[in-house]
Parts: structure tokens; C-alpha cells; sequence
């Protein structure tokens, strides 16, 4: 089979990851060598009519697999065509691609064949050549078997900007039944030892400069979001915990979408994307505004999320008595919960009045609608009155026609 | 009084400088002076008198000493000075004027100058972002090795701004990317600009955008269309420099249909025996 068939294949089997991110990793260049940079922001060269950024070179070493994780078009009892590139193969297509200036590097995953260490070794082996053999500067993302051994595991780890696991299920009942030779407790104990090596390794620098780098840009996960009945509210807890116990630097979500050649035990339907887009909202409250869990999952109904009002809003309309707030006097963490005022608004706003009161039409200024926030605000020309507490709030508020993402 | 000023050349941030402290120097308040070059002035303006660069005060660099402006000032002003805007060098020197006076108004969003300042720079740095991203070089075999080809449309002046970029990164290749108002080059060793060039005058194909097209075809998930997204952050604007971009009205066609494709074509049964996984026995302790 040529390269171009196996790059057909083993890219249309890495599309249900939806990690693309390259960006958080040491920042450097090809000055004094090599090829490529990474500064501090990544780049995302092109978008697919998914509207997803494409930033890599997302491919499968191989989608040949011996494990039968029902949700995966790579399983073992898939009819999947199959391929299998050589490591030289891998390195070319990403040296060819970044040199045009088509990526930021390589995302490699890899279905499990011979055996998860054989399997981890070959995908080390690739970094190892990208970095050693070619001087590559650029962005390397690898997927971790956690059934490997934890030297390859460390192996991959020295030469790679990213490591992740993907936990795909939030729980260990639905991991044992969709995905039977994979195990949680496994899972968590790599994912342990990669936050060891990479804390490890940052001290470590922190008092040598030179000693080896390990996974600067940190590890993350991905969760699928609809192939087993978790609610919304389990998703977002197991990714809390994953946050806090292992300092993920991001966990992603993925709606569970059809798969051509697909198992009977999953659902045949897409889940809704709505539901997706609500749990990366409700993820930014955890990491960036300062909200708690059981906040967020205090405003829920049974467990899962309005699909018409973004979690926010949601936690507002259901805590009114912490509103209207001052736009001019209250502190920064009350100017966070006000819905429709995002983190860079809060920023400006926190600027600008310091030269002056903030009357109505500067808070216009600062958000996409003013209609969303003016239940929640008062400034010196404006007090939302009865409204705030008004019972017909919610129904204001709600979008006449779900967004996009419905 | 009122002075005419030659605007610098495009993109050069050094002259803009020159000029401005120059303009300072002698003592020009921003609204008694014009920037204006001589082929586009009003003829029917009222009259005023044209001072050519030269005569200004020897040129000075935008030194702390004379003018204590804060980094973030200087950046501001830096880039408002490379948007296309009309308007750019009236805005970029009041706003010189008005921080050296009163550095803290920089913190202000509520200002007017301020506002518009930050709208500009926000289009500039969009626009150099979405070079870094979109530039699509081609190969072309010479006698003398490799040569890395792009042809790019920025809406700003950015290129000189953003061509330090591709030395950073593609250090090691021999590479230039032309655009209308003026090209980059790269040999190696040393950065250098030169004119403006033609859509025609860069290399119409490559060998590897086969790979790299088959590569956004497959990569697409058609389960999860979703074009105005992809539009938002990729106009349509930028899809004629992009090898990939002419799939995107075929794959967003055929999206429905492969989907419900899937979706009917219900599970699959494996069509041979299926061997149950084994764990590898481990030989050494962990
Ligand atoms: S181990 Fe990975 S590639 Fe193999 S079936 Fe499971 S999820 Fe798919």
C-alpha cells in the first residue's frame, strides 16, 4: 500500500481525538539548527468543516488493534480497512508537512499491536528520530498506551511536548463494559507517574538548567460524552478530579459521533454537540472563574445541563440574591459570575474604572449582549429594579431558537 | 499652521520613528500636521505647506530619554502604524502625543483614541496571526538546492513585521514569501526585502499537497459539520492561497449524506474469528 493510501486511512482513524492543541510547551527555534519553533501561543494552520482547527499531523501509527473498545472504529472486531505505516514513514510526512509550513508538528496515536510495549516503543522511536535525527523543533504530541512499560512510557516523555491518556469513559463500570482490556485503575496509575515525571522533571530544571525536559506542555485526556448513560454532572466531575489529582493540563470532551462499521452495544445516534459545548463552558468555570462543582452541578436539573442556557447563566438565575452587582465597586471574583461578562471583559473593566465610574453604555462596550447581562448589573444611570428576581426570568433570557450547537 | 507630511513607507517602523520624533522635535502639535503623500493630496484643501522629511530635525531614535513611553505604548503605537487604516499615522502620532503626556491613559479602554488604537492593533495582530498560519510554501528544485516558495495576501502592512517569524522557524531552508506591496527573502544567513510581486510569479504547485489534501479530506468528520465555525476563523477570504481549501464545498455536501450512511448501515458484524486480547506477562518486577 502507498503512503498516501495509509495516510487516508490512518487520519480518518485518529479524527475522533479531538486534542489539537500545541501550544504550552518551551519555547524554541532553529536559529543555531534544525527545523522549526514553538513560541509561547500555538497555530492553527487550517480549519475542517467541523470547525475544528487543524494543527497537526494527527495520525495512527497503525489502526490495527488488538483491544475491542466498542466505541472505536479501530477495534479489533471492526471491518475496518487497515494500515500501518513504517516509523520513516511517520517522519517524512511530518518533515514534509511542517516544512510547507502545513502543521505545527505531530500528534501520534496508535492502535495496539504485538503488544502495548512494542507498540509504545515504535511511537518513541519515531520522536526519537523526528528530535535526534532531523533536529525537529516543532510540536510532538504522543498518546500513551498505559498498559506499557513505564521506562518506554519515560522514553517518550523526554522527546515529546505532550503525553495523554485517554480515559474515554467516566467510569469504571462503563470502561469494564465498552472497553474490556483496558483498566481504570491502570490508567490512573500512568497518569500518576506522568505527573510525578513531569513535576519531577520542572524542579529538577528549576536548580539545573540543563537536566532533560520531560513532557513540558503536560499531559492531558479525553473524555466521550455519550456512549454510556453518564449524566452531564459525572462527566464533569471525573474531569474535575482528573484536574485535581493529576494536573491535566486540559481534559477534552468529545460527543460521541457515529462511526462507520460500529458495535451493537453503543448507541447509533450522534450525541447532541450541545451537550459537549455546555461541559467545555462549565470546564472554563472550574479552571478560570473560580467556581466550585458543586456550584455548577447545584444548577443543574437531574444531573445534566440546560441545552438552552450556558452554565453560568444557569448558576445566576438559580443564585439570584448574589445579584445585581456594582460593576463599579465589587471585587473581581463577584464581577466573574455575571453572565455574559467573560474573563478579558472583567480585566478591562477592573482598568477602566480606575479613571471613572462605568456607566451603561461602557458595560455595551464590553459585551456581545447587554440584554443577558442587564438583569445582573447596576452602574450609576442603571438598576435592573424587580427584574433581577423577576420569576419570568429565565424564560427571558432563553435563546427563541437553540444555537448552532443543538 | 499647518504641515504636510510624507507618510514613511509601508511596514517601515524605523522611518515612521524617524519621522515622528523628528516631527516632535520641532515642536508639531498632532492636529498641525497632515499625513498625506503628495500623489493623494486634496487639491482643493486649503493650502498647506509640505515639509519634506530631510528638513526636519536630524532624525532620532525613539529614545527613552526624549520620550519616556512605556513598552505597551510603544507597542500600540507600533502596530496602529501597520494597519491599512487612512487614518493611521494621525491616529499614531496624537496617541505618541497624548502617552508621553500622560503614560497611564493607556489603561484607559474607555478612551477614544484608545479604543480605536486597540481595534486596529487587534486587526494587525489577527492579521499576523493568520499569516503565520496560512502561508503555504511550495517547493522548487534549482541548481542550487531547495527553495521554499509562498504567495501571500495580507490585509496590513505585517509583512516585515511577521517575516522574523519564518527565520525563527525555518532557519535552515532557503525560503521567501511574496505578497503585492513587497517580498521576503531568506538565503540562510540574512533576511532582505524586495519588491512587490504577482500571484503568478510563485510556483502553482507542489508534489506534496496531494498528501496534504487527502490529509484535511480525512481528517473532517463529517458527523459534526459545522461550516460557519470553520468560516469564522478561516474567511473565505484566504481559501485561493490555500491548496486544501478547494474540498471544502465537496465535503460539506457530502457530509449528510455519509453520515445517515452511517447511521443506516447499522453494526457490523466482525467478519473473522476474533482472537480475545491476552496481557503480555511481565519478566521483570515493577
Ligand atoms: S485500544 Fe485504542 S485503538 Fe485499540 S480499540 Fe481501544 S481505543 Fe481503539
Amino acid at each position: 500500500m502507498d503512503t498516501l493510501s495509509k495516510l487516508t486511512i490512518l487520519a480518518d482513524a485518529a479524527k475522533y481525538d479531538a486534542s489539537c492543541a500545541s501550544s504550552g510547551t518551551t519555547r524554541r527555534n532553529s536559529v543555531s539548527g534544525g527545523l522549526g519553533s514553538t513560541e509561547s501561543a500555538g497555530i492553527c494552520h487550517s480549519y475542517a468543516p467541523d470547525g475544528r482547527c487543524i494543527s497537526l499531523l494527527k495520525i495512527l501509527l497503525t489502526n490495527f488493534c488488538m483491544f475491542d473498545c466498542a466505541y472505536c472504529v479501530n477495534r479489533v472486531s471492526s471491518n475496518v480497512r487497515r494500515a500501518r505505516f513504517s516509523v520513516e514513514e511517520v517522519v517524512n510526512l511530518t518533515l514534509d508537512f511542517y516544512r510547507r509550513n502545513y502543521i505545527e508538528g505531530l500528534f501520534l496515536s496508535s492502535g495496539i499491536i504485538r503488544s502495548p510495549d512494542a507498540t509504545m516503543e515504535m511511537m518513541a522511536e519515531v520522536a526519537r528520530a523526528l528530535r535526534e535525527d532531523h533536529g525537529f523543533r516543532g510540536y510532538i504530541h504522543l498518546k500513551t498506551i498505559p498498559e506499557a512499560d513505564p521506562d518506554l512510557i519515560a522514553r517518550a516523555g523526554r522527546y515529546a511536548d505532550r503525553l495523554s491518556i485517554n480515559i474515554e469513559l467516566p467510569s469504571g463500570e462503563s470502561l469494564a463494559q465498552l472497553a474490556p482490556e483496558k483498566s481504570l485503575p491502570k490508567i490512573r496509575n500512568s497518569m500518576g507517574f506522568l505527573r510525578e515525571r513531569i513535576e519531577g522533571a520542572k524542579e529538577e530544571r528549576r536548580v539545573i538548567r540543563s537536566a532533560p525536559r520531560f513532557s513540558p506542555a503536560g499531559q492531558s485526556t479525553q473524555l466521550i460524552v455519550g456512549a454510556d448513560d453518564a449524566r452531564d454532572a459525572a462527566i464533569l466531575q471525573t474531569g474535575a478530579q482528573l484536574y485535581s489529582n493529576y494536573r491535566l493540563k486540559r481534559v477534552y470532551y468529545s460527543a460521541f459521533s457515529p462511526i462507520p462499521d460500529a458495535s451493537a452495544r453503543l448507541p447509533l445516534s450522534a450525541a447532541p454537540l450541545v451537550r459537549e459545548h455546555r461541559l467545555y463552558q462549565a470546564d472554563w468555570l472550574l479552571r478560570f472563574y473560580d467556581f466550585s462543582l458543586t456550584e455548577i452541578t447545584g444548577a443543574m436539573k437531574d444531573g445534566m445541563f440546560d441545552p438552552a442556557i450556558d452554565p453560568k447563566l444557569a448558576w445566576a438565575l438559580a443564585n439570584r440574591a448574589y445579584f445585581p452587582v456594582d460593576i463599579n465597586r465589587a471585587p473581581k471574583e463577584m464581577l466573574l459570575r455575571i453572565p455574559g461578562i467573560g474573563v478579558r471583559a472583567v480585566k478591562r473593566i477592573l482598568a477602566a474604572r480606575r479613571f471613572g465610574a462605568l456607566r451603561l453604555e461602557d458595560v455595551k462596550k464590553l459585551t456581545t449582549s447587554i440584554k443577558k447581562v442587564m438583569p445582573f448589573i447596576s452602574t450609576p444611570d442603571f438598576s435592573p429594579g424587580a427584574l433581577t428576581d423577576d420569576a419570568k426570568l429565565p424564560a427571558k433570557l432563553k435563546p427563541r431558537q437553540l444555537d448552532l450547537f443543538a | 499652521m499647518t504641515l504636510r507630511l510624507e507618510p514613511p513607507e509601508d511596514g517601515d517602523l524605523a522611518a515612521w520613528w524617524r519621522l515622528a520624533l523628528g516631527a516632535r522635535a520641532a515642536g508639531l502639535r498632532p492636529d498641525q500636521v497632515i499625513w498625506q503623500a503628495p500623489e493623494t493630496a486634496d487639491l482643493f484643501a486649503a493650502p498647506v505647506t509640505v515639509v519634506p522629511s530631510p528638513l526636519l530635525p536630524s532624525p532620532v531614535a525613539p529614545d527613552e530619554a526624549l520620550i519616556p513611553l512605556s513598552e505597551a505604548a510603544t507597542h500600540l503605537i507600533e502596530t496602529v502604524v501597520l494597519h491599512s487604516s487612512e487614518t493611521r499615522f494621525a491616529l499614531a502620532y496624537r496617541l505618541l502625543d497624548r502617552l508621553a503626556a500622560r503614560p497611564a491613559l493607556i489603561g484607559n479602554p474607555a478612551d477614544p483614541d484608545i479604543r480605536r488604537a486597540q481595534g486596529l492593533a487587534k486587526a494587525v495582530h489577527r492579521d499576523m496571526h493568520k499569516m503565520k498560519a496560512f502561508v503555504r510554501f511550495r517547493s522548487v528544485a534549482t541548481p542550487q538546492g531547495e527553495r521554499f516558495i509562498a504567495w501571500f495576501e495580507p490585509d496590513h502592512h505585517i509583512l516585515e513585521a511577521t517575516a522574523p517569524f519564518f527565520r525563527r522557524r525555518f532557519a535552515a531552508m532557503h525560503w521567501a514569501i511574496l505578497t503585492p506591496r513587497k517580498s521576503a527573502f531568506w538565503d540562510g544567513k540574512t533576511l532582505s526585502f524586495g519588491l512587490g510581486a504577482r500571484r503568478e510569479d510563485a510556483p502553482t504547485e507542489d508534489a506534496m499537497e496531494t498528501a496534504w489534501t487527502a490529509y484535511y479530506a480525512a481528517i473532517f468528520n463529517p458527523a459534526r459539520l459545522k461550516p460557519d465555525a470553520m468560516r469564522a476563523e478561516m474567511p473565505k477570504k484566504y481559501w485561493r492561497n490555500l491548496p486544501e481549501a478547494k474540498l471544502i464545498p465537496g465535503l460539506i455536501e457530502t457530509a449528510a449524506a455519509r453520515t445517515g450512511e452511517m447511521i443506516a448501515s447499522g453494526p457490523t458484524t466482525p467478519n473473522r474469528r476474533i482472537v480475545p486480547y491476552q496481557p503480555q506477562t511481565k519478566t521483570r518486577p515493577s
